[in-house]
């Protein structure tokens, strides 16, 4: 099959790193992203289904590996070569829609789930992610055995599958897997914020994830005041309307929360300020001002994907904050002590929020330059998520759809 | 014999007439034949003698005894005087606040006065730097006095340093600095720079607190002001008068020593700004060419410490002591001498340059809210009688309005700027709804009693200052300023004077007449 594909390549990704230092798109014509013919990966044995993709997003993971950008932390964790794309909404050779949870967790790889009932992301014990009956790779996108969502069709465990609702828009769905994300990350401010009377939680970046956490706040975070701190006028707007008290241009998030918390400000520093800070953006700046206007002893909760940052954590220490990280999805303890998968959390958000209205843009994954360029310059450009389309019923897609039998 | 203040007819054989642009200026051509300039008068004769004009005024005082009779070896004397705000530009040294103050020294020392207090009445601005403390009242008093702890800076904040002296009959609190409440005489020592300052004014805000400030600075009082510049029609002065009628009967003895200043407000190089421009010289011609080209290639915080380091060589045209009302009466009598211009009728557009400096940013930034508050507040207010332009007409600034603001002294302007103003411009709406929040701020507070920062609240004042202006104009274009600053506080940008003219076209016609009032210096239009 014809698909986007990721080969280990070390000088390509640090020509990728070096280019995409000047141009944020950049990096995706030196990189180690190529369009090319792939062997189809064999059936990983029982239980696992052919899905044909119909939406694959594009998301800040996947744009920090063809940029160069990613850790090495992540050689030890996938498999080369691989097809990107997790955020995946598709189809069952029989025709029904489906949206994947993209962790391969136990059952996938043919271990015992660590209790009953749970979601691959489950499990205090990482072994299994580079064990049992397939190749490494902590999800779908990063493992060389199951193909990706950058692809016509790829394998999807039985665990991994959420069939859904006619009614449900592909757009829709594609958005399911960024929203369980930003959920997971709302509920891991809840602790913190229990026992506190007026709670804030500040959201650093209103890019998909920024506003998902904002939609999961609002819906199971009860009593909480969020302020969000967002680049793009269209991103303050989203942010309003996904629930979010207070907002305002990122470089003010600081300031807003003070006046919320009615705190000082010392050096850099906000003497109080918010129980938690949820930083969606991952850099060393944004960790930086989440640390700085985090409360002593709050949380910070790192959704964006850090990678390599240089810190001064000299204030962390100082004010016993917590800094926590916020992978993924999984079961959920809530407010009410009811307990629930993030995605079915996700499914049930994103249709309260209608978030098909996110998806931006969509492509063919022959265009995928461009796909990549729009969804590195999404704020910019005015957008929320890039896709690429792959469904073989759509205009652009009846191309593609010749192209992959010419290749297959 | 300096010429009065007069007003010019534009026609095509006027010259480019100056416009203040912040840290920097331009020559613009006005309109011929439907366009006036108002210009001030020229600067009075200073007095000959000032030390001995203040000594007289001491020993010869209006309504009160000479204070030498005040004065005496057990008694509280606690002397005020204006702050940093006063004057603009700063004057040379010495300073009048100095002379005065030396003065009174003099005569508490022959008198044996052991306790004497000397307060900066700076209400709820900033405090001052110790250089500016130095430059206002001069060393020998600054090294005598701050050490010993016995010179400090009013604190509007320190509970335990208020006192209430009583209720005017509209139910305002009179609330003052302890010490000048407890005191046996205060005297308070003025620059008396524009119609607006002096009197009660004096004490009952450089001293007050927040709760006593409230009653007139707010947003009723200031739209019911017309205007700042004449007391008698003034809601702001009327709240002030009733309550130096409490203090009168229920305060502490006040001798109110008030100097009144000419408009010679720019030395050289820069004198070509206080001039006429049909009578600029090759030289002055020559000079503002340069200083505009100089300027524009200059980074803005120099341009800033180049203007903000002028020091003028005001003369001193009055001094008048004793009973503060009486001396006051004299003192506007004074300033109107200096000020007043005859106008015939109100035109649809008034246009005027905002300069590099306002009452609430010496040595500092003017942020935008402060070229609002400069332009609406003062520069509108420069009337009697009528505004210069039409109720719903056209006003049209020249300002580059930058969104920037010094983060010592403006902390809480920046967030009045990014959260108040992004909710409402209206002065009313944002009392009601955002005024508390600010006042009680305990970071706001903290900075203004420990820093130099302005108190929480003084942005909201800055902004009523100019509500009277905004309720009055149909638009406010600011030409040449920041575009997403100038729609923040509320205004249209403009890039040129003409395309200014050609916006105000849609609300006032083609043919509409204008005013353009010529700062500097300072005028007060008497509009009949």
């Amino acid at each position: 099959m014809k698909a986007l594909q990721i080969h280990r390549s070390p000088a390509r990704f640090g020509m990728a790193r070096v280019v995409s230092a000047v141009s944020s798109a950049g990096g995706v014509h030196v990189g180690p992203l190529e369009l090319r013919a792939v062997d189809d990966p064999p059936r990983p044995g029982d239980g696992w289904h052919r899905v044909h993709t119909r939406l694959s997003g594009v998301c800040g993971s996947d744009l920090s590996l063809v940029g160069g950008q990613a850790s090495v932390y992540f050689d030890d964790w996938v498999s080369f070569p691989f097809v990107p794309g997790h955020e995946v909404v598709g189809e069952l050779d029989d025709g029904t829609r489906v949206v994947l949870e993209p962790v391969l967790g136990h059952e996938a790889r043919g271990f015992d789930p660590p209790f009953e009932g749970a979601a691959p992301g489950d499990g205090n014990d990482y072994a299994h992610l580079v064990g049992g009956t397939i190749d490494v790779g902590i999800q779908t996108g990063f493992c060389c055995a199951t193909g990706g969502g950058w692809g016509p069709w790829l394998w999807a465990h039985e665990s991994q599958l959420h069939r859904l609702d006619k009614t449900v828009p592909d757009e829709r769905a594609v958005l399911v897997e960024p929203f369980a994300g930003g959920i997971h990350a709302a509920l891991l401010a809840a602790p913190v914020v229990a026992d506190v009377d007026d709670p804030i939680v500040a959201v650093l970046g209103a890019g998909t994830m920024g506003l998902a956490t904002v939609a999961g706040l609002r819906r199971y975070v009860p009593g909480v005041r969020i302020a969000v701190g967002a680049r793009y006028p269209h991103q303050r707007a989203l942010a309003h309307e996904f629930g979010a008290d207070v907002v305002v241009p990122d470089d003010q998030l600081l300031r807003a929360v003070r006046r919320e918390v009615g705190c000082h400000v010392i050096g850099g520093h906000l003497s109080g300020g918010a129980d938690v800070t949820i930083d969606a953006v991952g850099s060393a700046a944004s960790v930086t001002e989440a640390l700085s206007m985090t409360r002593p002893r709050g949380r910070v909760v790192l959704l964006g994907m850090p990678g390599e940052v240089s810190l001064d954590l000299t204030g962390l220490w100082h004010r016993e904050t917590e800094l926590k990280g916020a992978y993924t999805y999984g079961t959920e303890t809530l407010a009410d002590g009811t307990r629930a998968r993030t995605f079915d959390l996700a499914l049930d958000t994103v249709a309260e929020v209608r978030a098909e209205r996110l998806v931006s843009a969509t492509y063919r994954i022959d265009d995928h330059v461009d796909a990549i360029a729009h969804a590195a310059a999404a704020g910019r450009r005015g957008a929320v998520k890039i896709a690429f389309d792959l469904r073989t019923d759509s205009l652009q897609a009846g191309d593609l759809q010749d192209d992959n039998r010419r290749v297959s | 014999m300096p010429r009065p203040g007069f007003v010019l007819d534009v026609d095509r054989s006027t010259p480019p007439t100056l416009f203040w642009r912040g840290e920097g200026f331009s020559l613009e051509r006005l309109p011929v034949d439907r366009t006036r300039i108002i210009y001030p008068p020229e600067p009075l004769d200073g007095l000959p003698n000032l030390d001995g004009a203040i000594r007289d005024a001491l020993l010869n005082p209006i309504d009160m005894d000479p204070l030498p009779s005040l004065l005496g070896p057990d008694m509280k004397l606690t002397i005020c005087f204006d702050d940093a705000s006063l004057s603009l530009p700063k004057m040379q040294r010495p300073d009048n606040r100095q002379r005065i103050v030396e003065a009174v020294l003099d005569l508490a020392a022959a008198a044996g006065v052991d306790d004497v207090h000397i307060i900066a009445a700076l209400g709820l601005h900033r405090r001052m730097h110790e250089y500016e403390l130095r430059h206002v009242l001069g060393d020998r008093v600054v090294d005598a006095f701050l050490p010993r702890g016995t010179l400090y800076q009013h604190d509007a904040e320190d509970p335990d340093n208020l006192a209430v002296i009583g209720e005017t009959t509209h139910g305002e609190i009179v609330e003052i600095n302890k010490r000048a409440a407890d005191s046996d005489l205060v005297v308070y020592a003025n620059v008396n720079q524009v119609a607006m300052d002096g009197g009660w004014k004096s004490l009952t805000t450089g001293l007050a607190s927040y709760r006593c400030l409230s009653h007139h600075h707010n947003p009723e009082s200031l739209q019911n002001t017309r205007s700042l510049m004449d007391r008698h029609h003034s809601a702001l002065h009327h709240s002030i008068w009733r309550m130096g009628e409490v203090l009168r009967d229920s305060g502490p003895k006040v001798f109110q020593v008030e100097t009144t200043i000419n408009t010679e407000a720019f030395p050289s190089p820069f004198e070509f700004l206080s001039k006429r421009e049909w009578e600029w010289s090759g030289r002055d011609r020559a000079l503002f060419v340069g200083a505009t080209k100089s300027l524009k290639r200059t980074p803005t915080p120099m341009k800033r410490k180049i203007f903000h380091s002028i020091e003028s060589p005001y003369r001193t045209t009055s001094v008048q002591a004793g009973f503060t009302e009486s001396v006051h009466e004299r003192t506007l009598e004074n300033v109107y001498a200096q000020h007043l211009v005859e106008v015939e009728g109100q035109t649809d557009i008034l246009t005027m340059g905002i300069p590099f400096i306002s009452p609430y940013n010496p040595e500092s930034i003017m942020n935008p809210i402060l070229v609002m508050c400069m332009g609406l507040g003062y520069l509108f207010n420069m009337y009697r009688g009528k505004p210069l332009v039409r109720e719903g007409g056209v006003i049209i600034m020249t300002h580059p309005t930058y969104a920037d603001f010094h983060p010592v002294h403006h902390p809480s302007y920046i967030d009045f700027y990014e959260q108040v103003l992004t909710d409402t411009t209206d002065p009313a709406e944002m009392a009601a709804r955002w005024e508390k929040q600010y006042a009680e701020d305990e970071w706001y507070r903290h900075l203004y009693r420990t820093s130099y920062a302005y108190h929480g609240v003084h942005p909201f004042y800055a902004w009523y200052w100019g509500a009277h202006g905004l309720q009055h104009a149909g638009r406010v274009i600011v030409v040449g300023g920041d575009p997403q600053a100038v729609r923040r506080i509320g205004f249209t940008p403009a890039s040129t004077l003409n395309d200014a003219l050609e916006i105000a076209a849609d609300v006032v016609g083609r043919s509409a007449t204008i005013s353009h009032l010529h700062v500097p210096g300072v005028l007060v239009a008497d509009v009949k």
